[in-house]
């Protein structure tokens, strides 16, 4: 019915040149999603505001002036002013560092423990698989945000120990992930020549099967960041993420409870950033989602 | 005869896709009466899409134009989705390739059948006389314990008596046209004539108009009247089934010549080599 | 069923042995599952342990207070069993679980078992509301907008799919206090009940719209349904935008079988088609969802409780936590644990039972 495919057309000439030929047809495809830009412009934006928070702050965010307590929006102070007389502003703006904080860490934890794990177990099999599934399916019985707050609380409130909290919690879907692939790429032929050669098991996992597994996982963390971003937030709100005076979107909406009636923008503006960027993550995976499953549902 | 139960002409179906229109149908035309007329042609030919135009039954994606497309006299372009819902079942059923997937899983045989009685056929809408004739119509068609088939989920018959089964579901609205689409390609060889020759004679005693879509062109040979060839969304050629023989087309020849035959075996058998000019009108 | 069926004249004592080995089968199916399960409850335990011993404060101090002299402190330490090798601790631990001694808290005095069933139906209710919104609002959603793909109905489906699993519900919380009750004064704020109401009520099912619809008490029940109105629908959203999401990727799956153009064929309209034939097909899937939301409304409860001073599970789990009552902690969190593993856990065979009688 339809032509021919345009990636059978062109016969790939090497590994990296299939790869980036790849990865341009998967960037053609996901410029056509509207959402999946929007989301994605919103994630860049984040980055560079993160990046460049200093010089776009118009204050210092951690600068008290009790003179100038609760003002509401206003040409100086865009966002208003905090109990404390701290540009609101510039405290959203410092706050967009700390979630790419959270975000960098939790994917650098995650990531490498959830492939290790689910690779080993994959290929491993036997006890060494059934270990490790059941070790998973521990993690994966609590509700996200329950385990995280126990482990929050137990290695100490701060911000470093909740992003630790966050990717304990975080990693067993990986893992899972990991695992699948493993099983499908184990009885492939190539793997087999690799251990004809006299390769080790520990060398077939890190070398041969890992890497293979490494795409997957990426679009898979960045479809549950969404997830990691709420749930920092969360654990912010109930203040065991980040300490103050650090700026952080879930704190500020915490600590802003109390003048909240007759000074809304104090909750209001950290609120809405935890939503704009949640929402980006969102759409950028369901384009993503789109991209690589097109027979998926749009 | 005064009116044809199916009247094509100028078919055209276009599939909206991401790579810009396909033309799937391209100027397709024929008249059909009670009679038992065969649509061959490879896959992709349109052939399939023609049966399901009439029924209106195509994705939103699809484009349909016609000059005329209509069925017992109701232009089917234009007849308003209540008007479509009784034709459908009511005047022109359809019978589907693979009774696995055509039957729904999850709801018994029997209530399949029922719910077309009680959709399309106002003397049986009461519940007891639903159930009765869907038990009358189980027995029509041929299987033997209706009562305990009924009641049994789809898994749970062969193809053969699922193929039964969708062809009772489709005469219990009481059409005048059946659409057979490729209706025993997913059966076992050896029940495929039953039901060829089960089709055959309901559609002779009720004196209903079959269109009976298939790629094998020797058994639409043997079953139908008259035959018409696809090729690429146009009609190729038209012509009675017993005169398929003197068939001019380089196309319809092709597919005569490659077949194989058992008193003169020929080696290599032939292959179809296609012309691209067959894509356009002659 | 197929007409290539195995020879039937087997003989009969392989048959036997055909049959005992299937049953030997199915035996040690069962029983890896119970061990399975059993091995699941074990490692909660030893999450549960492992995050109390984890914690900063020192469980001493919690019980005896900052002012203490050795000797007492000492005393206590034994007592607590801290001397102890720690997989001693574990398995006095796992014996106290055993027996539904889940330890004293430090905070409120009594014990943690009391506690949780005291708390433990304030949350039940809240996600019950929850659900039943989610269930009512998220699956009919669904369901329109796969019929409708791609029209504005599916847009405005999807957007308040997105915004529920983008939107903080704690933050949502505030911004609906502040709109309905500081502007607009149509629900009250905090708890479960006025304080007018406080103890008038025996709790018999610990649900109050059970317990007051039971008793007849009209007011009491406006009460309550003012108090939890807005915690409940907030949680509700957020299963609707699950649920809606979810059905509408199931019932658009269904669309594209052929027994859905069988049924058009049929002249069944799409009400009928997806009323009597595609539902029928998706109820096995929706229980699971409904059920996993279940679960999930767990994360939001603990928030949307914070911000609604809603005494329960979420609650007692934060005042816990930020008071460094271990036992608490640990208490409520193996709670949490044990009731989505047996969520999951019925599901599961829910699943299959109801998915074998037809499949």
């Amino acid at each position: 019915m339809s032509a021919s495919a345009p990636v059978l057309q062109r016969p790939p000439s090497g590994a990296r040149a299939a790869l980036l030929r790849q990865l341009a047809d998967g960037w053609h495809a996901y410029r056509q999603h509207v959402m999946g830009m929007v989301g994605l412009a919103l994630v860049v934006l984040l980055l560079v505001v993160a990046l460049f928070a200093p010089w776009i702050a118009p204050f210092d965010p951690n600068v008290q002036d009790l003179q100038q307590r609760l003002l509401p929006p206003s040409a100086l102070y865009w966002f208003g002013t905090d109990h404390l007389g701290r540009d609101v502003f510039s405290r959203v703006v410092f706050g967009a560092r700390t979630t790419v904080e959270i975000v960098l860490l939790v994917t650098i934890i995650v990531a490498p423990v959830g492939l290790v794990i689910g690779t080993t177990a994959g290929y491993a099999g036997g006890l060494v698989d059934e270990v490790l599934m059941r070790i998973t399916d521990i993690f994966l019985a609590f509700p996200g945000l329950v385990l995280a707050l126990g482990f929050a609380a137990a290695l100490g409130p701060g911000l470093t120990n909740a992003t630790i909290a966050i990717a304990l919690t975080a990693w067993p879907p990986i893992a899972r992930l990991a695992r699948a692939e493993t099983l499908s790429l184990r009885k492939a032929d190539f793997i087999a020549a690799v251990r004809l050669q006299g390769a080790t098991p520990s060398r077939i996992v890190l070398r041969h099967i890992l890497p293979l597994c490494i795409p997957s996982v990426i679009v898979r963390v960045t479809l549950n960041m969404a997830g990691v971003i709420l749930t920092a937030a969360g654990l912010g709100f109930l203040g065991l993420g980040a300490q103050p005076p650090l700026s952080e979107w879930g704190a500020m909406v915490s600590s802003g409870r109390q003048f909240m009636i007759d000074s809304p923008w104090v909750v209001a503006a950290p609120g809405l950033a935890i939503a704009a960027i949640t929402l980006a993550f969102n759409l950028a995976g369901d384009a993503l989602r789109d991209v690589l499953d097109p027979r998926g549902d749009r | 005869m005064a009116q044809p139960l199916v009247a094509v002409r100028e078919l055209r179906v276009g599939f909206r896709t991401k790579a810009g229109i396909v033309d799937a149908v391209r100027g397709v035309g024929f008249d059909l009466g009670r009679e038992k007329l065969g649509i061959v042609g490879e896959s992709g030919s349109g052939k399939s899409t023609v049966g399901r135009a009439l029924m209106r039954l195509l994705p939103r994606s699809a484009a349909v134009r016609a000059e005329r497309l209509a069925v017992c006299g109701t232009d089917v372009l234009t007849a308003s989705d209540r008007t479509m819902r009784d034709i459908r079942g009511g005047r022109i059923g359809l019978i589907m390739q693979d009774p696995k997937y055509s039957l729904n899983p999850v709801v018994t045989v029997g209530e399949q059948i029922a719910e077309v009685f009680r959709l399309h056929r106002p003397e049986y809408a009461g519940k007891r006389a639903a159930r009765e004739a869907t038990l009358s119509i189980l027995e029509q068609v041929k299987i033997r314990d209706p009562e305990r088939v009924a009641s049994l989920y789809p898994h749970q018959v062969s193809g053969g008596m699922g193929q039964r089964v969708m062809i009772a579901s489709v005469l219990a609205g009481g059409p005048d046209v059946l659409i057979a689409d490729e209706p025993t390609s997913a059966l076992d060889v050896t029940v495929r004539l039953e039901v060829l020759a089960l089709l055959d004679e309901l559609v002779a005693s009720r004196g209903l108009g079959l269109i009976f879509i298939s790629h094998d062109l020797n058994l639409v040979r043997k079953f139908c009247d008259r035959v018409l060839i696809m090729y690429a969304g146009r009609v190729v050629e038209a012509l009675a089934a017993r005169d398929l023989g003197n068939a001019t087309h380089p196309y319809t020849r092709g597919l005569l010549a490659s077949m194989p035959h058992i008193h003169e075996p020929r080696d290599p058998l032939p292959t179809l080599v296609r012309d691209p000019a067959w894509r356009e009108p002659a | 069923m197929s007409a290539a069926s195995r020879p039937s004249q087997a003989p009969a004592d392989e048959a036997g042995a055909e049959d005992h080995s299937e049953r030997l089968a199915v035996l040690g199916r069962v029983a890896g599952r119970i061990l399975s399960i059993v091995l699941t409850l074990l490692g909660l335990l030893l999450l549960t342990f492992t995050m109390g011993r984890l914690l900063p404060a020192d469980p001493v101090l919690a019980i005896t207070g900052a002012e203490v002299n050795k000797a007492t402190y000492d005393r206590v330490y034994q007592e607590l069993g801290l001397d102890r090798p720690v997989w001693e601790q574990f398995l006095t631990y796992l014996g106290k679980v055993l027996r539904g001694d889940l330890g004293v808290s430090a905070t409120t005095g009594h014990s943690v078992l009391t506690d949780l069933a005291h708390v433990f139906p304030a949350t039940l209710e809240l996600a019950m509301v929850a659900v039943v919104t989610g269930v009512l609002i998220g699956v009919p959603l669904g369901i329109v907008a796969a019929v409708n793909r791609g029209k504005p109905i599916d847009h405005v489906a999807r957007i308040i799919g997105l915004a529920g699993h983008s939107v903080p519900i704690f933050w949502l919380g505030l911004m609906a206090l502040l709109l309905f009750y500081a502007k607009l004064h149509w629900v009250d704020a905090s708890g479960r009940l006025s304080v007018f109401y406080e103890g008038m009520m025996e709790p018999v099912t610990g649900l109050l719209l059970l317990d007051t619809a039971m008793a007849r008490d009209w007011d009491m029940f406006r009460d309550v349904v003012s108090h939890i109105a807005l915690p409940g629908l907030l949680l509700g959203y957020y299963s609707v935008a699950y649920i809606s999401r979810m059905t509408r990727s199931f019932v658009l799956e269904q669309l594209n079988q052929e027994y859905v153009v069988a049924a058009r064929a049929k002249g069944l309209s799409t009400f009928q088609i997806v009323w009597r034939h595609v539902f029928k097909n998706i109820r096995v899937q929706l229980l699971t969802i409904v059920a996993l939301t279940l679960g999930g409304l767990l994360d939001g409860a603990v928030l949307i409780e914070t911000v609604f001073g809603w005494p329960g599970l979420g609650q007692y789990l934060t005042r816990g936590l930020t008071m460094n009552d271990m036992n608490v902690v640990m208490g409520a969190v193996l709670l949490t644990g044990t009731l989505f593993v047996t969520i999951n856990l019925i599901t599961d065979r829910l699943y299959k039972v109801l998915d074998a009688r037809t499949r």
